[in-house]
């Protein structure tokens, strides 16, 4: 599922990501907060009164918030052997 | 003399690497710019266990080498020897945040694979431990081939460690000149940072998150907005509830030394330069002293608390849908203060149409220096009484005042994306560090370089433009026995009186066009030019002289004026250092002159509107 559909809490993993749907320094940030393939994630928060606002997510031991569009373009898996 | 070593601190965002700095430095700083461009220039003087000095520059944070902002460039730039105006550091203290290790590795390892001599400070151990997790600062020291020291930067603690080998450091022979490493893959430079925060972590035990839970409550849809919401009243409330004292004592020392000048000095030139140029004019200033201090109180703490980014996260819904981002809403709350640090944070912003929108809203942010304008006039005009237990109506009409600024920069911002700064929104994308309580000393000290630049601006600008207009308004003399106000027959009433013609349809007397001329330099003077203005309309008439500003307006103003010049400040256009830094952040006088005029124009709307509303509403 995409990380925008994760419910809240439930650890995951990020099982791809679609850097195309990113720009490129977009991209490099999320790299640079340790989003990859296989990084383990957990959605915290849901911004905003009306479900439009931005995700604050843990990836790693990060806390990172990002708009509902870039976390569309990643995928999770959750479940007991969704670990890498 | 020859010149001291240099160590760059140097790490990730959120590492707490200033409050490193500050610790390691004391009050001992020096605030600067790097040339050609407005990144700050901080450092400081840092004495080595054996007694030797050090110079010590902190860097802008960043998260690679690979830079995207100004700020990261000259981070990456000091490091590698570039950036003109710094000389390549000696040694570098590479500050990692204990509980963040995998993403802080990664960018340690870069700046190790530089080759100067360095230090890891292990920074924020005690925060790691909270959240139940145990590191062994040697195996990480063996993975890393560098010293690493445990650092608790709030409590000094493992300081006096870092001292020690960052002589050790400093004392050797020169740094050999390394091989540059061979660039690798940015992922396999990060496998192997999670490698070795593996191997450095003891025992990680699930244990209360303090931050999460504090989160549940302050990113709450709902509840996190009223919370926001609830701290901003609290926050424009206590500039008024805790300021009477301090500034009643100001008052007191103000009004003391004029009286003394008063009887020490026959009546004549000197007499009313000194009472009522320097006296009445920056003493009218100075006396706001208290409340920008309480306001810039509350925004470093909301600041070094870690709270600010919460709140740019509840706000990036709303901002989006005038197509900014919520990292907007931290230069604009800093605007608050000051509307320079304001339009210097939005470096942090990287996409450049979100930023110059940024930058062009940032002036209706209400900034401090429009505090001592709006405090007279709600003093003078607003009776004191609460609209609700525990609310002031004053405090009231200044929350209202605030929110005012707020509205219109949205909508100015949505006119400015459809128009000038249309495109593609960038997007929101943050860390969202740790809660953490600041230490004292640190907010101490910002409040102390905050004092100081307020009073040296008292001490300059104010001082050399309540000087000039005394000097317009005493001159020329009008002739004995003339029935012609000493103020009328001035240049300056002369000058305000032209003026006047463009401002009389919105309500403003002959006063107002005068104060705002050298309001210009610097918002704040509206206030000293008004008090001298009528200090020198008052003459010698000793009734007329002890009462006060506010008791003065109250008598000549009518309400639906007063209301007009609240209006026209909230939208006024802002002081000359405000359109110098815009000039330096845009590159040119295209953009200030765009936000000079369209302010103007809202300025001149807003004050209209008000007074034909309250004049017919009959007030």
């Amino acid at each position: 599922m995409r990380l925008t559909e994760l419910p809240l809490r439930q650890p995951a993993y990020v099982d791809l990501i679609d850097w195309s749907a990113l720009s490129a320094s977009e991209g490099q940030r999320l790299r640079e907060f340790g989003l990859c393939e296989g990084a383990s994630v957990e959605a915290l928060h849901h911004g905003g009164l009306w479900g439009k606002g931005p995700i604050a997510c843990k990836v790693g031991r990060m806390t990172i918030a990002m708009r509902r569009n870039h976390a569309a373009a990643v995928t999770v898996r959750t479940g007991p052997d969704a670990a890498p | 003399m020859s010149v001291l070593p240099l160590v760059a601190l140097v790490g990730n965002p959120n590492a707490g690497k200033s409050a490193l700095f500050n610790a390691l430095t004391g009050a001992r700083q020096k605030l600067g710019n790097y040339p050609g461009v407005t990144v700050e220039r901080k450092a400081g003087r840092l004495a080595l266990a054996d007694g030797r000095p050090v110079e010590l520059v902190d860097l802008p944070g960043t998260y690679s080498l690979n830079a995207a902002s100004p700020d990261e460039q000259v981070t990456r730039d000091v490091v590698m020897g570039r950036q003109a105006g710094e000389r390549q550091p000696d040694a570098l203290v590479i500050v990692v945040d204990a509980s963040n290790l995998d993403n802080h590795l990664r960018f340690a390892l870069e700046l190790i694979a530089l080759g100067l001599p360095t230090i890891v400070a292990l920074n924020m151990v005690d925060l790691a431990t909270r959240d139940g997790l145990e590191l062994d600062a040697a195996v990480l020291s063996r993975e890393l081939g560098v010293p690493v020291i445990a650092t608790v930067a709030v409590r000094k603690r493992g300081l006096d460690h870092l001292r020690e080998e960052l002589g050790g450091l400093l004392g050797s022979v020169a740094p050999e000149a390394k091989a540059p490493l061979p660039e690798r893959d940015f992922d396999a430079v990060r496998d192997e940072a999670r490698r070795i925060a593996r191997a450095a972590i003891v025992r990680e035990t699930p244990s209360r998150r303090l931050t999460a839970a504090v989160d549940r409550v302050a990113l709450h849809p709902l509840f996190g907005l009223l919370l926001l919401l609830g701290l901003l009243f609290v926050m424009f409330q206590a500039v008024y509830a805790w300021s009477e004292a301090p500034i009643a004592m100001i008052e007191g020392l103000a009004e003391a030394a004029a009286n003394s000048v008063r009887d020490a000095l026959p009546d004549g030139m000197l007499r009313s330069f000194l009472v009522d140029g320097v006296i009445n004019g920056v003493g009218s200033v100075v006396v706001f002293l208290p409340q920008i201090l309480i306001l810039f109180f509350f925004i470093l703490m909301l600041e070094a608390t870690g709270y600010m980014v919460r709140a740019a996260f509840l706000m990036d819904g709303l901002m989006a849908r005038v197509g900014l981002s919520g990292r907007a809403f931290i230069p604009l709350l800093s605007s608050f203060a000051c509307a320079i640090p304001g339009i210097m944070a939005t470096r942090t912003i990287a996409d450049p149409k979100d930023r110059l929108t940024t930058i062009l809203i940032a002036p209706l942010m209400t900034c401090s220096a429009r505090l001592p304008v709006y405090a007279v006039i709600i003093g003078a005009f607003i009776p004191a009484r609460d609209v609700l237990p525990g609310v002031g109506l004053q405090g009231f009409v200044l929350f209202c005042l605030y929110i005012s600024g707020i509205i219109g920069a949205m909508l100015v911002a949505l006119i400015l994306r459809m128009t000038v700064t249309k495109g593609a929104s960038g997007g929101f994308l943050m860390e969202m560090p740790k809660y953490q309580w600041p230490r004292p000393q640190d907010i101490v000290l910002g409040l102390w370089q905050r004092a100081v630049i307020f009073l040296k601006r008292a001490g300059t600008i104010i001082f050399t433009s309540t000087v000039i207009l005394w000097l317009l308004l005493s001159y020329p003399k009008p002739p004995e026995g003339s029935a012609v106000s000493q103020v009328d027959y001035s240049i300056a009433g002369r000058i305000a009186g032209g003026l006047n013609v463009i401002l009389e349809p919105i309500g403003f007397n002959r006063d107002i066009s005068l104060a705002l001329i050298p309001a210009m330099a610097a918002r704040e003077v509206a206030v000293s030019a008004l008090a001298t203005v009528y200090s020198i309309d008052a003459g010698d008439d000793e009734a007329l002289l002890e009462r006060s500003l506010g008791d003065r307006l109250k008598d000549q103003w009518p309400l639906p004026t007063a209301l007009a010049f609240l209006a026209w400040f909230i939208f006024a256009p802002q002081c000359i250092s405000t359109i110098a830094v815009t000039r330096r952040e845009t590159n040119g006088w295209k953009w200030p002159l765009f936000m000079v005029g369209y302010l103007f124009v809202l300025a001149y709307v807003a004050a209209g509107l008000t007074y034909w509303t309250a004049t017919a509403a009959g007030l």
